[in-house]
């Protein structure tokens, strides 16, 4: 048997040996004690037959290592991975409904390590697969969120509802709602003004090199000053600001501060891709187009704009990115979302609760990311080099 | 090599982080005055020099692993033998660049436990990263021509390593290890609640019991730490790549 | 005594054959030029000699030796390496540049430091100026004499060289061809160029060699060349109706002018080429030019009918 590919291998041993050696799912007879691990074994054992056969298709992964590259391996790479990562859920789930399953029961079936490092794995052979079966980025994304459809169903389904993690959704689903929609806005509304600043600030910074070398030493100390830091200097001075001028609704702490500084963070980003999406247009370009009579505004408009916009938007990914992870930092000053209920969890030691916090956080900035990769490539018009 | 004089930038902001140590502890006059509302203006449960050791101290462990770890698989990646992990890393950065740190830091918690360990698997997980890609980028930015000419000239594959590749490569993976050791210095602090003893142990106490002034003190020191490591590094960069200097 | 052969090479790229059943002998202190379009395969020749790249078939023997004999590392130290975009270490000075080789073959400090200063002169870089510079403080063409320097620097047996002067302006590359010619004459190094300047092949090749798709098309000094092209492909690569002014280019005024007679009007060099001479003749309307030699002194008299070489 020849080795082919000695990344499919080192997949497969990982995979291994977190399915192996890290518990799957942890049980705890209720909320707060910390959980016995469960490993895969003894969960194939625990139940029908049934689990065993979910995991037949493990066998194509683990032969992938040694089978000839060609698009078929890729295919069953790519409907295994997807199955098999359906099929973890759907024993988590099954589980959870053995154990802990009726409306009031205490006991705790949570995530162990191995699960997500499991999943992780297999999101990876997807990646993988992918990278043979799909060209472009669009296509790319479009086959990793079918692969999610299964997780979907069996969510919809109900069919998971007896997990510690989906129990703490529904015991907290209006905190939940309400962190979506702050979380949502406190992004929204630090990019924007950043975004409209600083696009101002970096068409002026390309204009005057002088200004450019005043402005960029002040936002390099901005960003650098850490997050927690920086909510933390902004409370006093807006306190006393509150204080003087009572009713506009200044406060130390709360959704102002996090606003102002979230808006801080972002200025750095969007100036910098601004500015080296200008200085990237080709002079060639430039002088053609005031060669052939076009005014500053039309040059503006219709050569240096289209020409920059890739390179501002890569800047706004890496803004926006930021800016969801930042928000749940800005929790620690009152201002809510995701982060409030992830150092709530954190501060009662309940992992569900924060894994409740912290998953959203993650599918939201994972989506923001993937969505301007898109634009971009979309923009570029070419194939994408992600 | 230039002389090693320091900037001006770095003896400011390293004197003022100084002076705010040797003052701090001298100033509850100060905060008393600035936080009349605060009943106890400044913060006592511990030494401010001691939660700056802590803190460096965490910094600099979890960045020294994620430098090894990170400048070796880069170079693994880069490598003849190792391109083929290139795309597996690629699809790991991508998913990793989207991950906030203060996530990173609240998952590993719960897993391991509270204090220092779940704080330094994070800090250096995350630390990975920058690292990773500064080595990736750097050694992507080594001229074709150079290569090709080092091993013309009879370079074995070691001295073109070490004499060439990385040298040259030194800037932009540095650049990395900045990002990476300013990033974590902010996520050390924000560590302190999950229990790891760093600067950031006086902001949470503060903002848990409402005590600006405790904020305040935590902050500036964070704040200052962050500013001068970033000097640090700016010095270091200008000192290691003369030949990229403006001179003449 | 041939320096280089290259028995019956084969090299392919993904089934494409890039070189193909190329022969070739290179004699002890001979110039060899390589030339042809891009693709042709005179990159690929060149790099398979210092075995950059590997051949798949056939033979290479350096001084009667094969050179799969040794490690490649062991090989390239004894044959120099130039190529077009100079490739010098941009964090390294012009001294530790041109002492790369020398210090791979741990020659003595004293020794090395003589060597890197003996170069510079000859490549007319004063040394106290120049030692420790680093490559971004010089000229596109002062980069090129330190890359040849450094490929000169531990006395190699051969030198590669790859399009050296294909990015320089016009100036700076004839004044470096000129300085290559210098070198060779003095150092009777056997040197193989590549190039698809036609040009610079007439000028510099004591033998060229055309390539087209991976083939030696036709070998021969430049008189071959342009009197004799062995196929329509090789006339219109010389350049047909350029033909006879790029013969005149390989005479000098001083094979063809008459002892002294008096003619008045500005003079010309007696190692000016022929079609140098030509342009003169044009350019000033006359019919006659005075020859001076090296000195400056008059040394005889070139009529413009003389420009004819005498019936064979």
């Amino acid at each position: 048997m020849r080795l082919y590919s000695r990344v499919r291998l080192l997949l497969v041993l990982l995979s291994l040996a977190a399915a192996l050696g890290l518990p799957l799912l942890t049980y705890a007879p209720n909320r707060l004690l910390t959980g016995q691990g469960i490993a895969l074994l003894d969960l194939l054992q625990g139940g029908s037959g049934l689990r065993w056969l979910v995991l037949l298709p493990v066998l194509p992964l683990l032969l992938a290592p040694w089978w000839r590259p060609a698009v078929l391996r890729e295919r069953l790479v790519y409907l295994a991975a997807l199955w098999l990562g359906a099929a973890l859920w759907w024993l988590a789930g099954s589980e959870a409904t053995l154990r802990a399953g009726g409306e009031d029961a205490l006991a705790r079936v949570s995530f162990g390590g191995g699960f997500w490092l499991l999943q992780l794995l297999l999101l990876l052979q997807l990646a993988e697969a992918l990278q043979v079966l799909a060209g472009g980025l669009p296509r790319r994304v479009l086959l990793l969120l079918l692969a999610q459809l299964p997780l979907l169903w069996l969510l919809l389904s109900g069919r998971l509802d007896s997990l510690s993690l989906l129990r703490e959704y529904h015991n907290n689903q209006d905190a939940f709602d309400d962190a979506l929609l702050r979380h949502l806005q406190l992004v929204l509304f630090s990019v924007l003004p950043a975004l409209l600043l600083g696009g101002a600030l970096g068409v002026w910074a390309y204009r005057s090199a002088r200004f450019a070398r005043l402005l960029f030493p002040v936002l390099n100390v901005l960003q650098t000053i850490p997050s927690i830091a920086l909510f933390g200097l902004l409370i006093g001075p807006l306190a006393w600001l509150g204080r003087q001028l009572p009713g506009l609704g200044i406060a130390g702490v709360g959704l102002a501060p996090a606003l102002l500084a979230l808006s801080l963070y972002a200025l750095l980003p969007v100036v910098r891709g601004t500015l080296a999406g200008l200085q990237q247009v080709p002079p060639a370009v430039r002088e053609a187009a005031r060669g052939m009579g076009m005014t500053p505004w039309q040059i503006m408009l219709q050569v240096e704009t289209p020409l920059a916009l890739p390179v501002f938007l890569s800047g706004l990914r890496i803004t926006a990115v930021q800016a969801v992870g930042l928000a749940a930092v800005a929790a620690l000053i009152g201002a809510g979302g995701f982060g409030a209920i992830m150092f709530q969890g954190l501060s009662a030691s309940a992992l569900d609760q924060v894994l409740l916090g912290v998953l959203p956080v993650l599918l939201l900035a994972l989506l923001v990311d993937v969505a301007f990769r898109l634009l971009i490539a979309r923009l570029k018009g070419a194939d994408d080099h992600a | 090599m230039k002389p090693a004089r320091l900037p001006a930038a770095l003896w400011l902001s390293s004197g003022l982080l100084l002076a705010l140590l040797y003052l701090l502890p001298h100033s509850a006059g100060l905060f008393a005055w600035l936080f009349p509302e605060v009943e106890r203006p400044l913060y006592t449960q511990d030494s401010f020099a001691n939660l700056v050791l802590a803190h460096l101290l965490l910094v600099l462990a979890s960045s020294l692993i994620a430098v090894l770890g990170g400048v070796a698989a880069g170079l693994l990646a880069s490598r003849p033998a190792g391109r083929e992990f290139r795309p597996l890393l690629d699809s790991v950065l991508a998913i990793s660049q989207a991950l906030p740190p203060v996530a990173v830091l609240a998952i590993a918690a719960p897993l391991i436990g509270f204090g220092e360990w779940p704080a330094l698997i994070a800090l250096v997980l995350y630390g990975l990263l920058p690292v990773t890609q500064g080595t990736l980028a750097g050694l992507a930015s080594v001229p074709d021509s150079v290569l090709e000419v080092a091993r013309g000239l009879g370079m074995g594959r070691w001295r073109i390593l070490w004499q060439v590749e990385l040298p040259l490569a030194a800037p932009v993976l540095l650049a990395g290890v900045r990002t990476s050791v300013v990033i974590n210095i902010g996520t050390a602090a924000i560590a302190s609640t999950v229990g790891a003893r760093t600067l950031g142990l006086p902001i949470i106490v503060g903002l848990s019991g409402f005590n600006t002034a405790y904020v305040l003190q935590g902050a500036l020191l964070v704040a200052l730490l962050a500013i001068v490591a970033d000097q640090c590094f700016d010095w270091l960069a200008h000192r290691l790549s003369p030949h990229v200097g403006v001179e003449h | 005594m041939t320096m280089l052969e290259l028995k019956a090479v084969n090299k392919f790229f993904n089934g494409w054959q890039a070189v193909a059943d190329v022969d070739l002998q290179v004699a002890a202190g001979e110039l060899a030029v390589l030339i042809g379009t891009s693709g042709s395969g005179k990159s690929t020749t060149l790099k398979m000699i210092n075995r950059l790249i590997e051949p798949d078939s056939g033979s290479i023997r350096l001084a009667g030796e094969d050179i799969r004999s040794q490690p490649p590392e062991v090989l390239r130290r004894r044959i120099g390496y130039a190529i077009q975009s100079v490739g010098l270490f941009p964090h390294w000075t012009v001294e530790q540049n041109i002492a790369a080789v020398p210090s791979l073959l741990k020659w003595p400090k004293a020794r090395i430091r003589e060597r890197v200063v003996e170069l510079l002169e000859l490549l007319h870089l004063p040394a106290a100026q120049y030692l420790s510079r680093y490559p971004h403080q010089l000229s596109g063409g002062q980069q090129q004499r330190v890359g040849v320097a450094r490929a000169l620097a531990a006395d190699p047996e051969v030198l590669l060289m790859d399009e050296p002067f294909g990015a320089l302006d016009p100036v700076t590359r004839g004044t470096l061809q000129q300085e290559l010619l210098r070198i060779q004459a003095l150092s009777g190094k056997t040197i193989v160029l590549v190039t698809h300047d036609i040009d610079e092949a007439l000028l510099l090749g004591q033998r060229i060699v055309l390539m087209d798709k991976g083939r030696v098309v036709q070998q021969g000094s430049a008189q071959d060349f342009l009197l004799h092209p062995a196929s329509d492909f090789v006339r219109d690569f010389v350049g047909q109706s350029d033909v006879g002014v790029r013969l005149l280019g390989l005479d000098t005024v001083a094979s063809r002018m008459r002892p002294l007679q008096p003619v008045s009007g500005e003079p010309i060099a007696a190692s000016a080429t022929l079609r140098e001479a030509l342009s003169a003749f044009v350019a000033r309307r006359v019919s006659s030019l005075p020859v001076i030699d090296a000195q400056g002194q008059p040394a005889g008299v070139l009529h413009f009918a003389d420009l004819l070489p005498v019936a064979a």
